[in-house]
């Protein structure tokens, strides 16, 4: 299992860094001058830009090759094992390092090719112990000063990266399967607009306004534009990765909250009213909720909140805007149908199975280790999609007569909406019981408090989001367990009333903050400009009149 | 008999449907079509190519009745569908030569109710 997972970090990182071969077979043919062939631009990781690739080529890597044929050496070919070691050169990791003295002489000859050489160095992980043995001359030489990357840690967070970029794709299938024909490209479109949009936000000042050392409100400026964002880690956020890994996969959570919310006010805004509406959501309501949650200082995290992998910071947060946004925006126009008439099923299918697999990532990844935690998340994560689809399934059928595709499928997301805030504190069982109980809330709040009320929430965002989110956060404070986790606390169940409170006040204040900040921003664009399409246009779609495109032909 | 064909905006079917009903109008046949009258069409842009003039959704409605239901259908359809703007549609009234059940072979005015 354990060579299996080598095997699988082997391929993606050399995947991702393909430079990482070069070193490979300068060792197996004790030839590290061969290094200078590697693959160039292109196939380097996007993170380098020329620089960096001119140190991991000309310099890290033949002065790692050096100091591994010299002190590995005779381990290196014997062992199957052996190149396999190589990829804790983490090219990554060498920009900011001092150059380890010792390796600088162990290395003289081939770091004389180049001033930047001994940069590289500080790129060897201790590997936790896993390949201690084989490797263990190299960490003493340059272990002083070395951070520590581990690469199980790195491989893993950069795989679970992918996969919660995957989930707003995902989402946008979700959710434009459940629209009209008319509508179907408004909806991908919105969802595509913000991974573009929030992507660039959190590198220029997304991130920093989020996690950056600041007050306890947010952050600062301090990392506006990646500045000290490096490639050793940041150790109060993640001790065994690349900060900019962290950063990265902060992103992909930073992008799928407000494309969550897109459902609510589907089929009738403004195209240009939501890009503005996004853009100052995401800085004003997600950034600092994410730094009271998750950020240095924040001060729900100092008030000891659970929150494993973004049940307030996410869904309660998103939910809870999208039923602001419903309410004052106003009922869909046209049609009057009273139910979701989805033009598209199999498409939702589609979108939830994406989104439960890219689940994995988001909860397992949250670790941001490939550890015992990692695989804790992993199985509540499932097992607690699997009991609410079943259960929304079942409720289905027992007062509709029969179990629903759409059901199933929503059941399996406020599944997994609910167990994010769980994932690393609860174990499997109390999983079950947590999916089961979530698909009976949120179908209460889909089927009876929304026409009750009469907001168009148009897909549920707040039914299924904030409702399944505030169950999660609080059912966190019911079910965690130090025995699951012992750097998390345990639960109401297991003989501490104190975190249910501090779950429920984390969730108030977030719910709170969330529909008040999000009020504020609706009203102002809705001053500005506007948020409400036509109804002319509503009628005809927002595809063709947003987007001047049509999603399906009937006469080609 | 007559055959009464009406073609409406897709967003009005609903109130259509519902106007049909309470003039007891229960057997209808409903077709989306593409068509375009004297309204301007739609800009379409792909890649940058500009697409003019395109046809428009609309929604044809077929409903075969007796001469005692023309007018309180004609009166249902426009009721639903009539916004005032242009696009609205229009009706056309065809005379019907027959009409048969296939179930029981029945004929004439007592098949189409």
């Amino acid at each position: 299992m354990v060579l299996m997972f080598i095997a699988m970090a082997v391929t993606v990182l050399a995947e991702e860094l393909k430079p990482v071969q070069a070193p490979v077979a300068g060792i197996q043919t004790a030839a590290p001058a061969q290094a200078t062939q590697a693959p160039t631009g292109e196939a380097l990781s996007p993170h380098g830009g020329p620089g960096t690739r001119l140190r991991v080529r000309e310099a890290g890597y033949p002065l790692a090759g050096g100091a591994l044929l010299k002190e590995g050496m005779t381990q290196a070919p014997m062992n199957d094992n052996g190149p396999k070691g190589l990829n804790v050169h983490s090219p990554h990791s060498g920009r900011e390092g001092e150059a380890p003295t010792a390796l600088l002489k162990e290395g003289a000859t081939q770091a004389s090719m180049n001033d930047n050489g001994p940069k590289g160095l500080n790129v060897h992980s201790p590997h936790s112990g896993r390949e201690g043995e084989t490797l263990a001359a190299m960490p003493t030489e340059g272990a002083t000063q070395a951070p520590l990357i581990d690469t199980g840690d790195t491989a893993w967070v950069l795989i679970s990266s992918a996969l919660v970029l995957l989930m707003t794709p995902g989402l946008a299938f979700f959710y434009g399967g459940m629209t009209g024909r008319k509508n179907v490209l408004g909806i991908l479109m919105q969802c595509f607009t913000i991974l573009c949009v929030i992507s660039i936000q959190w590198v220029l000042f997304g991130y920093s306004l989020s996690f950056a050392p600041g007050n306890s409100f947010w952050g600062s400026l301090e990392w506006a534009g990646l500045k000290d964002v490096g490639f050793g880690p940041f150790k109060d956020y993640a001790a065994t990765i690349p900060h900019q890994l962290f950063m990265v996969f902060q992103m992909m959570f930073a992008i799928i909250t407000p494309a969550l919310m897109i459902g609510a006010f589907a089929e009738r805004m403004k195209f240009s009213a939501f890009l503005m509406f996004m853009v100052l959501w995401a800085t004003f309501v997600y950034d600092p909720v994410c730094h009271w949650v998750w950020g240095i200082g924040g001060w729900l995290k100092g008030l000891g909140a659970l929150d494993f992998a973004g049940g307030t910071v996410v869904h309660i947060n998103a939910g809870a805007a999208a039923l602001m946004v419903a309410v004052f925006i106003g009922t869909r126009k046209g049609g009057g149908h009273k139910a979701i008439l989805p033009h598209n099923l199999p498409f939702t299918i589609l979108g939830t199975a994406l989104l439960w697999f890219g689940w994995f990532g988001f909860n397992a990844g949250s670790s941001l280790g490939a550890n015992g935690l990692a695989v804790n998340a992993f199985v509540v994560t499932n097992t607690a999609a699997a009991a609410a689809g079943l259960s929304w399934a079942l409720i289905d059928w027992i007062f509709n007569e029969k179990p629903t595709m759409l059901g199933m499928a929503t059941g399996a997301v406020a599944g997994l909406v609910a167990i994010t805030p769980a994932a690393g504190y609860v174990s499997a069982p109390s999983a079950i019981i947590i999916g089961v109980i979530v698909s009976i809330l949120c179908y209460i709040a889909v089927t009876l408090i929304k026409p009750k009320f009469g907001y168009d929430d148009a897909l549920d965002v707040f039914g299924v989001h904030c409702i399944g989110g505030v169950w999660g956060a609080l059912a966190t404070g019911l079910f965690a367990s130090k025995a699951v986790n012992p750097a998390g606390a345990d639960g109401l169940f297991f003989g501490n009333p104190k975190l249910f409170l501090v779950q429920l006040i984390a969730t108030c204040i977030t719910l709170a903050y969330s529909f008040v900040m999000s009020l504020v921003i609706y009203k102002i664009i809705d001053t500005a400009i506007g948020v409400r399409v036509k109804e002319k246009d509503e009628l005809m779609g927002l595809d063709l009149t947003q987007h001047h495109e049509n999603a399906y032909t009937i006469i080609e | 008999m007559k055959l009464i064909i009406a073609i409406i905006k897709p967003d009005r079917l609903e109130a259509v449907k519902q106007e049909l009903y309470k003039a007891d109008v229960n057997l209808i046949t409903v077709n989306e079509v593409l068509g375009h009258g004297r309204q301007m069409g739609v800009t379409e842009v792909y890649r940058g190519i500009k697409e003019m003039g395109n046809l428009l959704r609309k929604i044809r409605l077929e409903i075969a009745v007796n001469e005692n239901f023309v007018e309180p259908t004609i009166n249902a359809v426009i009721k639903g569908a009539q916004t005032g703007n242009i696009g609205d549609g229009k009706i056309f009234v065809l005379d019907l030569v027959e009409c048969i059940r296939i179930r029981t072979e029945e004929r004439g005015g007592t098949a189409i109710g």
